[in-house]
């Protein structure tokens, strides 16, 4: 955090002199353990196992915050008693199909609660492996029929009880294994556990911090889950001081993801349609909530129907199902890798990057060149002639041989973009916090915002067809898309498009003219008389205000600054803030009140502005079977969840199980010690030539590549460098690619300080100035020497008056996927490593392929989903 | 200047009589020091604005003179970062001003060997013409079960977790609305 998130670390320095304990568990030594009371390095690739020990702590030394987890948990819940868990099944949950590595979740549902509507229809034989439960059940969760009325049992003794699944299911998660799998002493271990265990309860909370690595794991879901588990059991959800932080990296990431431009959701989480489950507008509802769970997803109908009116306007009626069948559906994985993949099979021809540059910042960097080798035609919209616009000239492959100049025939286009004071706007930071950023000059030469690019691209497009009678380009004709600047000048105003977000009431006798903008998402209308782009964005311009703009100084405010900027849904800054009272209302201590319940007043009152139905009484309870908000009791804090609980166990929802179970990575030194299965036997594999793995352990040829490499960012550069490594100051702070390694492993490989190493694998080899430090600790792993080895992800060959240049770690990564997000394993693989720079030319080819050869590598190596390596 | 006023001036006199004993500060400063300003302060109009790299989201004052970007400091009224600025916030200048920023459209041809100057808008044209012929040429109505899909495969998309919000949802809505469903930015990454 100190490292890549300096500024946000101020807050853990602030909390630290009021005596909080920092822990920092990390393979590296960085800026951030050197600040840290206690620092923990650990095996990359082995957290599940950690999380799961703390949790196992917890449990077994009754720990758990009791009140918090039995009425705000699903922990009393029963489960179905066809469920069984790993240890029954070597290392599968029930349901598992060999054939298709994929999971049937029936078994792992709610005790008596129906199948669930959608899971029957949602899986298709042959694409089974494909699915991700973000484009299955869109991101908003799993809807669960019945979910409204489930069996419980308050003494949480009852065998299937979801806190005894749990006490069963993390049984064999020890201090010994922590030992045994993390390198981590049980002294260390225990240290951690007893410091986060006394930091939580009535009067204290623990924050977990994690940056976006944690997710990029074949098993990165479930890294987040289990502390989402440890976290709900400590009662520390919710809660000022608690809560899971994620630390994103990019100034809008969070708000891509809210609005994205990704291809599994549309704003606000819903869903995208999927073909065959969601044909008609009823069928894809259906999809995303029951008509018997609670909570405030079972108005869905509302927030859809109010996107396709912001979007189709008076062409979307009741009558035509507000033009639902304008969306496109998806039939499987359409992500990045997959569509990169398809690049090289030439069945996509055109190709925009906007500020990104995956040559350099995505996995397996020469299948991403190779791909874009294969275009007919590339957009790049950057500041800089980044990587990926000039792969065709300067490319690695060009100097290896594989690719010719003259040969590719991909059209480039390299428009200059705008910057971020050139252009007003809002970003969404990391917690979620809308902030208008207003434009201070106009775009210099041919530099052009994308607001202002994609609206012209969007009229020229449309001028194209206008004369078009084919039904398939009525989606675009019919397209609300008129954002003219007021000020008459040519683009786009991004205050226009605010407003459409936000959305607002339709008036006039068919409803289509403009009212009153919306002030929350509670007053959009099943019926199309409301319209509005993304929901949960909607109350930012609430009584025709822009509150992203809202900046009136900290120090003239309360220390919850509500009125900086505006967070999303209703300026609410902590997500679920009715937990941080008791089940009857009243905080949980005077040390930790936040939120709370004004009997007076009958209304939700606080620090923050409450999360919850703001007059619906601690003590109300619904008629058994009310569904949607109505339905939520006085003590349901998690009022997006089905059964208004936070899940400790996931009935459905997710495509690799109920609960974490540790694997592990597709490429370990290590055997998994807890069963025969020794990686996610769900995870998304390529079986591909150009896509080979290095062997895992337990496999012949695993010891060809005897080192953990993971990747990360310095504080002097931003992920593939288009933003730093064109700049002076940041280039000369950190000019050169280097790795880090061990005193020791230098010894056994004999790298020298501020010489030159290779690191091997499969995919490539590179070469990196060597930094012999402390800062990376040996560990001793099932009594196994194991040696890690840093690599920062920030350069690259070949950028077109880039400052600096180097090898790219990414160039080192194949493309292996967490099922359920489709993110990339890119935080710990096997390598190897020797000194001296690499060959050049053809002979880097060689090299890799005797290594290749020497390791007995096929395509068929670490990529079996059930059993061994 | 009178005699009182540069004996006053001295600076072992501001030394001894001033609120800097020690002489590392105000008493050991010469006239030319004290006569520099910060380009800041000559600035014509101070803008407010957002750090464009990691998701904390500091607060940034743009400094603007004769319209262009003189210097970017960190903003003190935000509650995020109370004026702070890491060393990329701090650089951000010299992503507006850098002398090697590309400010030209530039192209290059089908197996061409270098970058081209192109017209701005020419460009623009192009690219609507190959995003028609694309979407038409890779165009996908029903799947094999008849299923209605509706979309594109030829046109994909990588980008969007450095844009505005009100950009990720144009580029939203026109790629939904022309069926093309690969698009996708860092969040996945």
């Amino acid at each position: 955090m100190a490292e890549c998130h300096p500024v946000g670390f101020q807050w853990v320095m602030e909390a630290k002199a009021r005596g909080a304990r920092v822990i920092h568990v990390d393979p590296r030594f960085t800026r951030t353990s050197a600040m840290a009371d206690q620092h923990v390095p650990l095996r990359a690739g082995s957290d599940i196992v950690f999380l799961g020990a703390i949790i196992n702590y917890v449990l077994t030394n009754e720990l758990y915050f009791h009140d918090y987890v039995l009425s705000y948990t699903n922990a009393a819940t029963l489960v179905s008693e066809d469920f069984r868990d790993v240890d029954d099944l070597d290392g599968v949950f029930s349901g598992y199909d060999p054939q298709s590595g994929s999971y049937d979740p029936t078994s792992w549902a709610y005790e008596d609660v129906a199948e669930p509507a959608a899971a029957g229809t949602d899986r298709q034989a042959p694409a089974e492996h494909e699915e991700s439960a973000g484009h299955a059940t869109g991101s908003q969760g799993a809807s669960e029929e019945g979910a409204a009325h489930v069996h419980r049992d308050e003494t949480l003794q009852h065998p299937r009880c979801v806190l005894q699944i749990l006490k069963r299911h993390y049984s064999r998660y020890t201090p010994e294994m922590v030992e045994r799998m993390c390198g981590v002493s049980q002294e260390d271990f225990l240290a951690v556990c007893e410091a986060v265990t006394a930091n939580s309860g009535r009067d204290r909370t623990t924050a977990f911090v994690y940056s976006v690595g944690w997710t990029q794991h074949t098993v990165g879901v479930q890294y987040i889950r289990g502390a989402a588990i440890l976290q709900l059991l400590l009662g520390n959800m919710g809660r000022p001081g608690g809560g899971i932080l994620a630390l994103r990296g990019h100034a809008s990431i969070q708000g891509s993801t809210d609005i994205p431009t990704l291809f599994d959701i549309l704003p606000g989480y819903l869903p995208m349609p999927k073909a065959g489950n969601s044909d008609t507008l009823e069928d894809y509802l259906g999809r995303i909530s029951t008509s018997s769970q609670k909570g405030f997803w079972s108005d869905a109908r509302s927030y859809a129907v109010s996107l396709l009116k912001a979007w189709w306007g008076e062409k979307a009626t009741a009558d035509n199902d507000f033009c639902y069948d304008y969306l496109p559906a998806l039939t499987g994985d359409h992500g990045t890798y997959q569509t990169v993949m398809d690049m090289i099979a030439e069945k996509v021809e055109g190709y925009f990057l906007l500020g990104q540059n995956p040559a350099v910042g995505s996995a397996h960097g020469r299948m991403q060149r190779l791909g874009m080798s294969h275009l007919k035609w590339l957009v790049v919209r950057d500041f800089n002639l980044i990587e990926s616009a000039t792969f065709w000239k300067e490319g690695p492959e060009i100097a290896t041989g594989e690719m010719r100049t003259e040969d590719i025939g991909t059209e480039v286009f390299f428009f200059p973009a705008a910057s971020h004071v050139e252009k007003d706007g809002t970003f969404t930071q990391t917690q979620r916090m809308l902030q208008w950023h207003h434009q201070a000059v106009e775009p210099p030469g041919d530099c052009r915002s994308e607001l202002d690019f994609f609206y012209l691209l969007g009229q020229k497009v449309r001028e194209r067809l206008a004369d078009s009678t084919d039904e398939r380009d009525r989606p675009l004709l019919d397209l609300t898309w008129d954002y003219d600047r007021e000020d008459g000048r040519p683009g786009a105003s991004a205050d226009a498009v605010l407003r459409e977000i936000n959305g607002w009431e339709l008036t006039g006798p068919d409803h289509n003219e403009r009212g009153d903008m919306l002030s929350s998402f509670t007053q959009m209308k099943p019926d199309g008389t409301t319209a509005g782009g993304c929901w949960i964005y909607t109350g930012v311009y609430a009584d025709g205000i822009n509150h992203s703009a809202s900046k009136k100084p900290g120090s003239e405010q309360s220390w919850v600054a509500l009125e900086w900027g505006w967070s999303w849904p209703a300026n609410r800054r902590i997500l679920y803030n009715r937990a941080s009272a008791d089940p009857d209302g009243k905080p949980w201590s005077e040390r930790k009140a936040y939120v709370w319940w004004d009997e007076e007043a009958g209304s939700w009152t606080g620090h923050d502005v409450p999360d919850f139905p703001k007059t619906k009484a601690p003590s109300f309870r619904p008629e058994p079977g009310t569904p949607g908000p109505a339905g939520l009791a006085g003590d349901d804090p998690f009022i997006m969840q089905a059964d208004g609980k936070g899940w400790l166990y996931v009935p459905k929802g997710l495509l690799d199980g109920p609960l974490p179970a540790h694997y592990e990575p597709q490429e370990s030194p290590v055997r998994n010690p807890f069963y025969s299965q020794q990686s996610n036997p769900t995870r998304q594999v390529f079986k591909r030539k150009d896509n080979l793995s290095n062997p895992s352990a337990g496999a012949p040829g695993s010891d060809v590549f005897p080192y953990v490499f993971t990747t990360y960012r310095l504080t002097e550069h931003h992920t593939a460098g288009g933003m730093s490594r064109w700049s002076g100051y940041l280039a000369e702070l950190q000019p050169e690619f280097f790795c880090e390694v061990s005193p020791e492993l230098a010894r056994e490989r004999g790298l020298d300080n501020g010489g030159w190493a290779t690191i091997i694998t499969a995919r490539t080899a590179i070469e990196a100035r060597v930094l012999v430090t402390d800062r990376i600790t040996p560990l001793t792993v099932e009594g196994k020497r194991i040696h890690q080895i840093g690599l920062p992800y920030h350069w690259g060959v070949g950028g077109g008056g880039a400052l600096v240049s180097g090898d790219s770690a990414n160039d080192l990564l194949g493309v292996t996927l967490d099922p359920n997000v489709h993110i990339q394993e890119s935080k710990a693989s096997s390598c190897d490593i020797q000194p001296g720079r690499r060959p050049t030319g053809p002979a880097l080819l060689r090299l890799v392929d005797t290594y290749r050869s020497r390791a007995g590598i096929t395509v068929e190596t670490s990529n079996t989903l059930r059993g061994e390596a | 200047m009178s005699a009182r006023k540069t004996l006053l001036s001295w600076p072992v006199v501001r030394q001894l009589t001033g609120t800097d004993p020690l002489g590392r500060g105000a008493a050991a400063q010469s006239q030319k020091t004290r006569d520099w300003t910060a380009r800041t302060e000559t600035a014509d109009r101070v803008v407010q604005s957002v750090c464009p790299y990691c998701a904390v989201g500091c607060g940034q004052r743009v400094y603007v003179k004769d319209e262009k970007v003189i210097q970017i400091e960190g903003d003190p009224d935000s509650p995020v970062s109370r004026g702070r600025l890491c060393p990329k916030g701090s650089a951000s200048e010299q992503l507006v001003n850098a002398p090697g920023r590309q400010r030209y459209m530039l192209y290059r041809r089908p197996h061409g060997t270098d970058w081209e100057r192109i017209d701005l808008e020419t460009a623009t044209d192009m690219v609507a013409d190959r995003v028609v012929a694309s979407r038409a040429a890779q165009w996908q109505d029903v799947d094999q079960e008849g299923h209605a899909l509706r979309r594109t495969m030829g046109i994909a998309a990588l980008g969007g977790a450095t844009l505005d919000n009100e950009e990720n949802y144009l580029i939203k809505k026109l790629f939904t609305a022309m069926g093309a469903i690969q698009i996708e930015n860092q969040a996945r990454i």
